[in-house]
């Protein structure tokens, strides 16, 4: 199941059936490619263990058959002696391995864990738009130490069991030939069992991952929207929404129970049957004297040994089949390949000199353009407004200058240079900007403001928060060492959409964008950044998105944005003068008419 | 520039590190919390219990038979009497197991589905906590923890219910069984093979106490990756915008090894423990085995009696091994269930009444009766707070941001209690009313609209949830939101992605505008809900809210002082504290005060 956002396209996920079983995650073998090494004696440490573990029944056979049937008692010490030895070595080895083990798949989940980041880092947000955040989450988190846990404790048991069943059977055939046999053919049912059990497992084991996502993003939702829940008094509602999910994901659990008893249970049964079976012909050999009591003894003893391995088994399986789900998973996310790249060329004396020509742009699913045909040339140190109604595309059209989003049809040029030749951060360090919606991360104010240019001195930070009129930051408890966002100190949304501004304004780009960033500001305050951005504006080139008269007057000239594309270009008066839709849009007159009215 | 750390920045002390003392509390808590998770499951966990005990009689008497299979059915066959022993023997081991399968399916299956019912139950019963806590504690916990204590926590607790249950239970019945069957089979020989016990608990006890402490660490630092993770997808668009990328790995690779190296201590630890039961168990083989031959010497055991003493000693050791390899699963949903139990004992500081007053339909009356307040302690927000709106009225608090607006709103909603002095709404303290009354009578619409996955439909209707279609549209439509829903691909069914991808901002601001009027509560109180609307909007809402306020209480945030003109009262804040109070038109009349120089600064940006 792909993800379950609602509009979700299925390109981004491939038909899990379809993918052969194992594949991903034998793909992700190259992460254990640094510790080849400790696989190696990771694997010797393992097949000695089991040798020695084999080896401890023989000993007990040749005590038996040996010393105490012969009465002879000084021939019990070495043997005994022997016992032992192998005994301590069986521990150490078992020791290394897990040792060497440790390493190695700890290294393995934290390297695959840092570049999924990194790729989710990298993918665009038309990415993150498409997949809920619960999915990644899910990810990250559930699936990773899923693969960690196979490849370390299940690989290595799955080779040990299948090893120590495979030396088992081939020494017991050296032992008896007969009864060896009949253990080999009780393999048989083993193997044709677990084949059809992978099949109905890899099934239900997707579900419930797939369903520990959703969990995770209805609790992901439900924390991050706890303050409306809880405005308007909610929370049955949002519990029933969330245990929907839960209670779903539980079904498809009790699903995966009833499935892995059946099996585990069969993989009980057959070495247990076919040890009564060893009983019953062994006996009668004994009886007829083809076979020692002692090697009886000792082939009942090999043959419980299998029991456990056996039984285990499905465990095991079970465990693979989760790792090959999580990894599908995993390479899901891995193998989205960046629709957004960087490309090569740089700009080294970046003059800001914007041009969109011919910009058309339609979200991903949708059936017609948001954007078309836009045109517009803004030059060095040139500020134009975008005005437009709510909901025209003004966020979207200048997220498609730092190629937040890329354009679909014609193109946007900085100094003449296509935005797509450039390499994404040289095209990132000349636009910044201010988002309508102040994203502050739980990390020390300084670190919030210098986002964009973390070398900044301490002089460049006082003048960035000058501009934006942030200078509350200094009143904090802990000056600019505060932790805001969520993780410490709050702040008033008028707070938070300064310090934006700051982060924008800090990161002196060529083109600075500012979209609708003086929204929660009084009037006095927003008069006071208006003044000191008119400095800042004057060496960069601007876009402002704005709703208000005085915000436009920051700029240069303005551009209407309506029905999908710019109409108008003109000073505002012109506008005001010329274009009634810029004033209907703007027109201060209702507001002066009621503002008259009071007076 | 900055080190290993200080990107994180000062807060006050995190509450998550425990010292052990008080580690011997949270482990009383976690089996309280345990406990409660099972006692409904009683009955079910009996029948369990029997299973189990059918299914491992079984499994301990295969070996047992198999010794009476030798001892007494070898000799009449080598005596030629016949294999009538033999087969009877062989006949009752097939029986057995098949006792056996039955009773390992029934218990495999109902044991599983007790632990996911606990799971599901446990699951629900976080949710419900975590929304019945505060604001100030989810500001104080934030979002990205209580992430991690629903998904990963959890997850180990069924990662053990998975995988640990079953054999733990299964190995310790076995253990337990073959010391028995042990004694009985040659007391002697018992006891010898019985010494190792008291090692084999002390080796436990030692790996119990030093794993806690590592799982614990575990447990928080897979929170802090979560946080990390969480907060990056959420802010992705910030992220790439000022090419945060490269410090963001950075930092996500601290945390990440973080976690490894907590993960890396409890492995060698149990990399320790499991071959120290290994070595403890081999060394008794060997030691019996010596042992055993001497006393066979003396005749004092049979041959049979010795070949099924050892097979039972190698399976006395081999769920050890099974014991020791689920112990950790087990430790580590242990530390698990002590953060959650830690959270469900989390008592709201913001709490409902034990004893509500209750109110039928609430008029709106509002007071602040000397109301001080701080988020941070001596740093007072509010001072002593004095306000009376009558029932009906339209208030506007303005002032310069940060003034406190905010906050008076949220203690009006009741997001936090005051520090001091009351706030009554119809004269009854808002502490002393029920949830459910309060909700209906006070919703506030917040600053950050927040729009949940679903569709718009859905999303409006989260204000009032038996609304009908008809009633959504009509929501929409008296604030103008239709004309933008309309032009959607699928109306009021387009979904929308949680956190409002698919919404400009303008529209995610009509959308929770909406819900709010759907609701139809008393008092309504709008935090600068019409901050990011175009003028023609904005004036449309206005429209709308002359028409809709007129009979209810309002207190209405805003900057821009059109949506200001609307109010019967304004109330200027500075620094937490009224100091202008009038109707808009009296407070301009008289001149030189706060708000008409608001007014006349905002006239002048009207241009
Ligand atoms: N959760 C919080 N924890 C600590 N301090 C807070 C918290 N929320 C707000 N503050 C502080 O309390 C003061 C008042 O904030 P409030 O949000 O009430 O202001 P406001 O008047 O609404 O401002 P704005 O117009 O910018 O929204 C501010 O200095 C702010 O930094
Ligand atoms: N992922 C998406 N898929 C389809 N349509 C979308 C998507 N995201 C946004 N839209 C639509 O694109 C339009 C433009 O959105 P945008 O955020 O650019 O508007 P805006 O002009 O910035 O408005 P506002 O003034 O309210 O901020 C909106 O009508 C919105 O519904
Ligand atoms: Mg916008
Ligand atoms: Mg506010």
């Amino acid at each position: 199941m792909p993800p379950r956002t609602v509009t979700a396209p299925h390109s981004a996920v491939a038909d899990p059936s379809r993918r052969r079983a194992g594949t991903s995650l034998w793909r992700l073998r190259g992460y254990l490619a640094p510790y080849v090494g400790s696989l190696v004696v990771m694997a010797l440490s393992a097949v000695g263990a089991v040798a020695v573990a084999l080896a401890i029944p023989l000993v007990i056979r040749a005590i038996i058959d040996g010393p105490i049937t012969n009465g002879d008692r000084s021939g019990i010490w070495p043997l005994g002696l022997l016992a032992l030895v192998l005994g301590v070595v069986e521990a150490a080895l078992i020791l290394l391995r897990r040792w060497v083990q440790a390493s190695a798949v700890l290294g393995l989940e934290t390297a695959l864990r840092s570049d999924l980041y990194a790729t989710l880092n990298s993918l665009p947000m038309a990415f993150h738009s498409r997949w809920q955040s619960g999915q990644l989450l899910s990810r990250v988190t559930i699936d990773l130490s899923t693969i960690r846990r196979f490849s370390g404790f299940g690989v290595l048991f799955l080779v040990i069991n299948v090893v120590q069943l495979v030396a088992t059977v081939a020494v017991m055939l050296h032992l008896y030939w007969p009864l060896g046999l009949v253990v080999a053919v009780a393999a048989v049912p083993i193997i044709w069992l677990s084949r059809s059990f992978e099949h109905r497992y890899v099934v239900v084991s997707r579900r419930v991952q797939d369903q520990q996502g959703d969990v995770a993003s209805q609790v992901e939702e439900s924390a991050l929207g706890m303050r409306v829940i809880r405005s308007f008094g909610r929370r049955d509602l949002a519990f029933d929404k969330y245990d929907r999910e839960a209670s779903r994901l539980f079904d498809s659990s009790v699903d995966k129970v009833r499935l892995s008893a059946r099996f585990w249970t069969f993989l009980e049964i057959i070495p247990n049957v076919a040890l009564a079976l060893v009983l019953l012909l062994g006996a009668i050999a004994a009886g007829n004297e083809s076979l020692s009591p002692g090697t009886l003894v000792a082939f009942i003893t090999l043959m419980l040994s299998l029991v456990w391995p056996v039984a285990a088994l499905g465990v095991i399986l079970s465990m693979a089949q989760e790792a090959m789900t999580a990894a599908d998973r995993v390479v899901e996310v891995l193998d989205t390949a960046p629709a957004i790249v960087g490309g090569t060329r740089v700009l080294e004396r970046p003059r800001g000199h914007l041009r969109f020509e011919g910009v058309g742009f339609t979200f991903p699913d949708a059936d017609r353009p948001l954007l078309h045909g836009v045109d517009l040339d803004v030059a060095p140190g040139e500020t134009v407004a975008v005005v437009g109604a709510t909901g025209s595309g003004k966020t979207t059209l200048t997220a498609l200058v730092p190629r937040l989003h890329d354009v679909t049809a014609g193109r946007i040029t900085v100094d003449g240079v296509d935005v797509r030749e450039l390499t994404l951060p040289c095209l990132r360090r000349v636009v910044a900007t201010a988002f309508e919606e102040p994203t502050l991360f739980s990390m020390s104010a300084r670190e919030n403001v210098t986002l964009g240019r973390p070398d900044a001195s301490e002089a460049d930070v006082r003048e960035a928060l000058e501009v934006a009129q942030a200078g509350f930051v200094h009143d904090l408890p802990w000056g600019l060492d505060t932790r805001i966002g969520e993780q410490g100190m709050s702040l008033s949304g008028g707070q938070r959409q300064r310090l934006a501004l700051a982060r924008a304004v800090l990161a002196r780009p060529r083109i600075l964008v500012l979209d609708d960033t003086l929204s929660a500001l009084d009037v006095h305050t927003e008069a006071l950044v208006e003044t000191a951005l008119r400095a800042v504006l004057r060496d960069a080139t601007g876009i402002v998105v704005a709703h208000r008269a005085s915000t436009v007057l920051l700029a240069d000239r303005v551009a209407l944005l309506a029905g999908g594309t710019i109409t108008s270009v003109g000073r505002h008066s012109e506008l005001l003068a010329t274009v009634p839709a810029y004033r209907e849009l703007l027109s201060a007159d209702a507001d002066l008419a009621g503002a008259a009215e009071v007076a | 520039m900055s080190t290993a750390h200080d990107w994180r920045g000062v807060a006050a002390e995190s509450q998550d590190d425990f010292t052990d003392r008080v580690s011997l509390l949270l482990r009383d808590r976690s089996r309280r919390l345990l406990s409660s998770l099972l006692r409904p499951h009683r009955r079910t966990l009996a029948v369990v219990l029997a299973v189990v005990l059918v299914e491992n009689a079984a499994r301990l008497a295969i070996p047992y038979l198999v010794k009476v299979g030798i001892d007494s059915g070898i000799p009449p066959m080598q005596a030629g009497a016949g294999s009538r022993v033999l087969l009877t023997v062989t006949g009752v081991v097939l029986v057995t197991v098949l006792v056996q399968a039955v009773a390992r399916q029934a218990f495999l299956t109902i044991s599983g589905q007790v632990g996911q019912r606990v799971l599901l139950e446990l699951r629900r019963r976080l949710f419900r906590h975590f929304q019945r806590l505060s604001p100030a504690f989810h500001d104080r916990y934030t979002s990205g923890r209580v992430i991690s204590r629903m998904t990963s926590d959890v997850e180990a607790i069924d990662e053990m219910l998975d995988t640990g249950f079953d054999g733990l239970v299964n190995a310790a019945l076995t253990l337990v069984g073959t010391a028995v069957l042990l004694l009985v089979l040659d007391l002697e020989l018992g006891l010898v093979a019985l010494g190792s016990f008291p090692l084999l608990l002390w080796l436990s006890a030692w790996f119990r106490r030093e794993s806690a402490s590592a799982y614990r660490r575990t447990r928080e630092s897979v929170a802090a990756v979560i946080v990390h993770f969480v907060e990056t997808m959420t802010g992705i668009r910030a992220v790439q915008a000022f090419r945060r990328e490269a410090r963001n790995e950075e930092i996500f690779d601290q945390v990440n090894d973080d976690y490894r190296l907590a993960n890396m201590r409890a492995f060698r630890l149990v990399g320790l423990f499991m071959p120290g039961i290994k070595l403890i168990g081999n060394v008794t083989i060997a030691i019996t085995l010596v042992v055993g031959a001497y006393r066979a010497f003396d005749g004092a055991v049979s041959v049979g009696v010795l070949a099924a003493f050892l097979i039972y000693l190698r399976q006395f050791f081999e769920p050890m091994q099974e014991i020791s390899q689920f112990y950790n699963t087990f430790q580590s949903a242990g530390a698990a269930l002590e953060k959650l139990s830690g959270v469900l004992e989390e008592e709201p500081d913001v709490a409902e009444p034990t004893v509500a007053v209750p109110l039928r339909d609430a008029h709106g009356a509002v007071r602040f009766e000397r109301v001080g307040f701080c988020y941070v302690e001596d740093r007072p927000v509010l001072r002593a707070l004095e306000l009376d709106v009558p029932a009906g009225q339209t208030l506007a608090l303005v002032g310069a941001t940060g003034a406190g607006k905010t906050t008076v709103a949220t203690l009006m909603a009741r997001f936090y209690d005051p520090t001091r002095g009351r706030v009554l709404l119809d004269g009854i303290d808002l502490r002393d009313l029920s949830e459910a009354d309060l909700r209906n009578a006070v919703v506030l619409v917040t600053q950050e609209n927040f729009v949940f996955a679903g569709t718009i439909a859905d999303n409006i209707r989260f204000g009032r949830p038996d609304a009908t279609d008809a009633e959504v549209r009509a929501a929409a439509e008296a604030i103008g939101a239709d004309t933008f829903i309309a032009d959607l691909p699928e109306g009021y069914r387009t979904p929308v992605e949680s956190r409002g991808g698919r919404l400009s901002a303008g529209q995610r601001q009509l959308v929770a505008f909406a819900r709010a009027f759907l609701a139809d509560p008393a008092v309504l109180i709008l935090d600068e809900a019409t901050s990011s609307l175009d003028v023609p909007s904005e004036r449309l809402v206005q429209r709308a809210m002359h028409t809709i306020l007129a009979e209810r209480t309002a207190i209405i945030i805003a900057h821009r002082l059109s949506t200001v003109e609307i109010a019967d009262r304004v109330l200027v804040l500075e620094d937490g504290a009224v100091v202008e109070d009038g109707s808009p038109a009296e407070l301009v009349a008289t001149g030189g005060g706060r708000y008409a120089g608001l007014h006349d600064a905002w006239l002048e940006s009207l241009v």
